[in-house]
């Protein structure tokens, strides 16, 4: 039986691994290569890298990052933030990364998904989707949460699926940032009616938050940041914890 | 020296950084000599069957390959193609393992591709030595090999069971990735270094 994923995600900005509330006062938290080796040895299963420079120096140093992660950790990566075309994702691929995240782009032009994956395969192709409740509606959100697209997030999951991707990274912008709980509902909606992986993001506090997406929720992998980089909850713990659920972790 | 084969299977750059790790010295090579001549070679493979045996037999590897008597580790695509034949656009593989690979169907419990950590047992070969039995590996595809004599590990996704490594004499497949599955996944690349 599959293991359910547990992954640290590192939002890096010229090369240090940053966090922020809503990307406003950014913290350095440490460095990428040495933060990513200690969750690899604390039994992290993968790990999620995002590049959140704005800058085009920021983006060229985040590739040379990349190959340094490649040649340091022996688990899976995954590599996301500012990709808009083929082109990106190879650099990336080349530099060592096992898969990228598409969000904005793929919202603006969807063919992406499809030329990503049909040059290197789905299992490379992670679609990130943000979303928030507007009138009841969960829309897709662009850049970083600040825009409503015209999309919603049960038929662009739908849709991302059809074109090729090879997981889901659902965030509830609702839920990200508050540590009061994941959107369990939404999780369990997306896993049971797609058939690629569904990582669970956004709202992660405590132990039993993580242990509901997974169980309730029916996410097959949860994400979390501040609770992982604050060592609010170190990853064997949870681990731990989790298999006295019964919910299979490595 | 060890060898790994460049050819259009993906990302061959894992495998070498793993090389690396474990302070092994290897090329990446095209050349059949070079090939032929080779202490162990490594067929890394993310991707497409059929185009990464198409590629091999372009390239007048694949005869190279099925002649070796020193040892061969087959990564993932890799190992696929050294089975009869696949699924996968109907490609016809090198024969070596005696097994056909076939399409997962997705059903609720089992998503397509079989992506992340699952266990390898029955555990029946050099190449798993010091590993125990459950132990966790990383996998991601969405063709397996199915069980036959060659069978050295299974695993299973929901109802699937399929062979997780597979060996023939000197020739090794692994549906797992070594090079991406932590320390285990060290360890297991070391023993076949070791062979």
């Amino acid at each position: 039986m599959v293991a359910k994923r547990i992954i640290p995600c590192l939002d890096v900005k010229d090369g240090a691994v940053v966090k922020g509330v809503n990307f406003e006062g950014l913290k350095e938290v440490g460095d990428a290569v040495e933060m990513g080796r200690k969750y690899s040895l604390d039994g992290a299963d993968e790990l999620v890298y995002l590049d959140i420079s704005a800058s085009k120096e920021g983006r060229s140093t985040f590739v040379n990052l990349v190959e340094k992660i490649a040649l340091n950790i022996n688990i899976p990566f995954c590599v996301g933030g500012g990709i808009t075309s083929v082109d990106d994702a190879s650099r990336l691929l080349d530099a060592g990364a096992d898969k990228i995240t598409v969000n904005s782009a793929a919202v603006a032009r969807p063919e992406l998904i499809t030329e990503i994956a049909s040059k290197y395969g789905s299992q490379f192709v992670v679609c990130a989707i943000d979303a928030k409740v507007s009138d009841g509606i969960w829309r897709v959100t662009t850049h970083g949460g600040s825009r409503f697209s015209e999309r919603e997030l049960f038929s662009w999951a739908q849709q991302a699926q059809e074109r090729g991707a090879g997981e889901i990274l659902f965030t509830s912008m609702d839920h990200d940032g508050t540590k009061s709980g994941y959107a369990c509902e939404v999780y369990k909606q997306l896993s049971t009616t797609l058939s690629i992986p569904v990582i669970a993001s956004g709202g992660a506090g405590k132990i039993s938050d993580i242990a509901d997406v997974l169980t309730d929720g029916c996410a097959d992998a949860a994400l979390a940041a501040s609770i992982f980089h604050y060592g609010e909850i170190p990853i064997p713990v949870l681990k731990n914890e989790l298999k006295k659920l019964g919910i299979p972790i490595r | 020296m060890i060898a790994v084969v460049d050819y259009e299977a993906g990302n061959i750059r894992s495998v070498c950084n793993a090389l690396t790790r474990l302070g092994a010295e290897y090329i990446v090579t095209d050349d059949p000599e070079k090939i032929r001549n080779a202490s162990k070679v490594i067929l890394p493979g993310v991707g497409n069957a059929k185009i990464a045996v198409e590629s091999l037999r372009s390239k007048g590897l694949d005869r190279i390959i099925r002649m070796r008597r020193k040892p061969v580790l087959g990564i993932c695509v890799g190992m696929q193609i050294m089975c009869r034949r696949s699924e996968e656009d109907n490609a016809i593989g090198l024969g070596i393992f005696d097994c056909d690979v076939k399409r997962f169907l997705p059903t609720n419990d089992a998503k397509v591709p079989h992506m992340g950590w699952n266990t390898i047992s029955n555990l029946e070969s050099k190449l798993f030595k010091g590993i125990n039995e459950k132990e966790y590996v990383y996998y991601v595809h969405s063709y397996y090999a199915n069980l036959c004599t060659d069978t050295i590990a299974t695993t299973r996704h929901a109802d699937v069971l399929f062979s997780a490594a597979l060996k023939y004499e000197n020739f090794y497949g692994t549906q797992f990735h070594p090079e991406k599955s932590g320390d285990i996944g060290s360890t297991i690349l070391n023993n076949f270094l070791s062979l």
